[in-house]
């Protein structure tokens, strides 16, 4: 039932269940812990990226800064504005804050990969792999939660009943609709290179060796860079983090959908936020580069696997405050452009790239034909694209339709 | 086995339970964006009763189609049209079609009932298997193409159906 982890595959005694609960606080403390030091990280580098120093008083190098400002968010004052839908009101940020601790039950965070093994790990005498759970549907979860937090920010917006936070959260619902269709697709593209939904099934694939023996087996080389490239920009869209971040564009809404909240509600939507970009970052990781896969040269393999999959993650989380500090907010229309126009048919187009290879593989076509064929029908679909859109430019601008 | 069983029969009823009342309240609830989120208790129940019958593509199907998708547009609409703030959204339809609605519901109920009746009577279920995706995929693409593909030109339908209707030009 609950997938592939050899735990579950027996019986199931105390021991077991002790173990399970055991995986579920760690977990549980891990993200917060990380979400906690991601707040910090953000706000010290994208300090650094304009020069200025970030916060440097509470603790060595400002380190205790997020907790300081949680314990703040506890005492305030918890207002609830007069014409706010109650119960809505206060349901919205658990929507929030839900769906971001379940995203990150799929993620393999550790185990030993190499050399072949598939990334169990002996605790107490059962083996298990360091994840919480492997459903079959593995990422499927993953995208089916990301869209279930949509929610919280749709209900944020409307139950404040006031009319920023009811635009800003139009604005988010639409712009997290849109990207997820690309998202999606990229990672459709990822399911056809490993041929499983499983997460830890798709770490195991990438932890062969690649061509040369020595090049990482990883997806972002199997499936090509472009799934890599759409779902990190739709991952930032989705996190409504900037450039994407229309939906708390202060200079027009005030604050966004939060507007009205404040204390330790206000703190929640904050959390969920810095909590999911360390999990999109650690779903990045998975997808397209073999997660927590590596070389384990001496000691025991399971820790160079968390080291790996840690040392990945910074990478990641550090490009996401970089392009934070480094690119302007997009205007809205350029928003859904880029979406839509751009990168949901560049997805969809690499899929049916990779679709056609795996087929002319399996059937022994000839290479050259399928690839001439298919740049000749690819050039057709992109010009057919193009004169539609440029045709409806037209049109907008001479005013037929409106 | 039997005590999965008995767990597993405790979980469906009060799943069951919760639909039927998320249902009834879909329905009596005069805000609008409050009978959605209704809706959203009883999808989800439904996706929860697929879990517990080990038919976890369908499941998250569920969830990320109607949960994620469906109903976020439906509230989407509503609040692009109807949720002015400061504004309760009552809606309320005269008695004649809460009766005819009634009468409809009723005699749904019956004719699916019957059918599943009929269709499952006297026949015993085996043991629980989850269902692979790679099995659900496969049978969709061999098996059920066809109906597969004329249910993509009917969504395809409806779409031009609502840009003709949204467009007035």
């Amino acid at each position: 039932m609950l997938g592939g982890d050899p735990l579950l595959s027996g019986d199931i005694d105390l021991a077991v269940v002790l173990i399970v609960l055991l995986k579920v606080v760690v977990v549980f403390a891990l993200l917060l812990v990380a979400t906690m030091f991601m707040i910090w990280w953000e706000r010290k580098i994208i300090g650094d990226l304009q020069n200025r120093i970030g916060p440097n008083t509470a603790g060595p190098f400002g380190l205790f800064q997020t907790f300081a400002d949680g314990v703040k968010f506890f005492f305030k004052e918890d207002l609830l504005p007069d014409r706010a839908q109650r119960r809505v009101f206060i349901l919205a940020p658990l929507l929030t804050v839900v769906p971001a601790f379940l995203l990150f039950c799929i993620v393999p965070f550790g185990g030993d990969f190499a050399n072949g093994a598939n990334g169990t790990v002996e605790l107490f005498g059962h083996e298990t792999y360091l994840q919480l759970a492997d459903p079959p549907v593995g990422i499927l979860f993953a995208l089916a939660m990301s869209s279930v937090a949509v929610y919280g920010v749709m209900l944020a917006g409307w139950s404040s009943g006031s009319k920023y936070p009811l635009l800003g959260s139009v604005r988010a619902s639409a712009q997290m609709v849109s990207y997820e269709a690309a998202l999606g697709l990229s990672v459709c593209a990822v399911v056809l290179t490993t041929g499983t939904l499983s997460t830890h099934g798709m770490v195991v694939h990438q932890a062969g060796d690649g061509w040369g023996s020595f090049i990482p087996n990883w997806n972002l080389l199997a499936a090509g860079i472009v799934p890599f490239v759409v779902f990190l920009i739709a991952s930032q869209a989705e996190l409504n983090r900037p450039p994407f971040d229309l939906v708390e564009a202060e200079q027009e809404l005030v604050g966004g959908y939060h507007t009205e909240y404040s204390s330790i509600r206000f703190a929640l939507f904050f959390v969920a936020e810095f909590m999911n970009s360390v999990t999109m970052g650690a779903i990045i990781v998975t997808l397209f580069l073999g997660g927590p896969a590596g070389p384990a040269p001496w000691g025991p393999g399971w820790l160079w696997g968390v080291g790996w999959f840690l040392l990945k993650l910074l990478v990641f989380l550090f490009v996401f405050v970089w392009i934070r500090g480094t690119l302007p907010r997009v205007r809205y229309d350029q928003l859904m452009d880029l979406g839509w126009k751009v990168l949901i048919p560049i997805s969809l187009g690499w899929l049916l790239v990779l679709a056609t290879f795996h087929v002319a593989r399996d059937q022994h076509w000839n290479g050259v034909v399928v690839a001439l064929v298919g740049a000749a029908i690819g050039l057709t679909f992109f010009g057919l694209l193009r004169f539609a859109i440029a045709t409806s430019k037209a049109r907008r601008l001479e005013g037929v339709v409106d | 086995m039997f005590g999965l069983l008995v767990a597993q029969n405790i979980a469906f009823y009060v799943i069951a339970a919760l639909i039927v009342f998320g249902a009834l309240r879909v329905v009596t609830c005069k805000n609008l964006v409050h009978a959605a989120l209704w809706l959203v208790l009883v999808l989800a129940g439904v996706a929860g009763q697929y879990i517990l019958l080990a038919a976890e593509f369908v499941a998250v199907t569920q969830v990320l189609v109607y949960l994620g998708a469906i109903v976020v547009l439906f509230l989407f609409g509503i609040m692009l049209t109807r949720a002015k703030t400061g504004h309760d959204l009552e809606l309320d339809n005269p008695t004649p079609a809460k009766v005819g609605a009634g009468v409809i519901g009723v005699l749904l109920l019956g004719v699916m009932g019957y059918a599943l009746w009929d269709a499952w009577r006297g026949q015993e279920l085996g043991d629980i298997v989850v269902q692979r995706t790679a099995e659900v995929s496969d049978s969709l693409f061999s098996t059920y193409l066809l109906p597969f593909e004329v249910i993509s030109v009917l969504l395809l339908a409806a779409l031009i159906g609502a840009i003709v209707l949204a467009r007035r030009d």
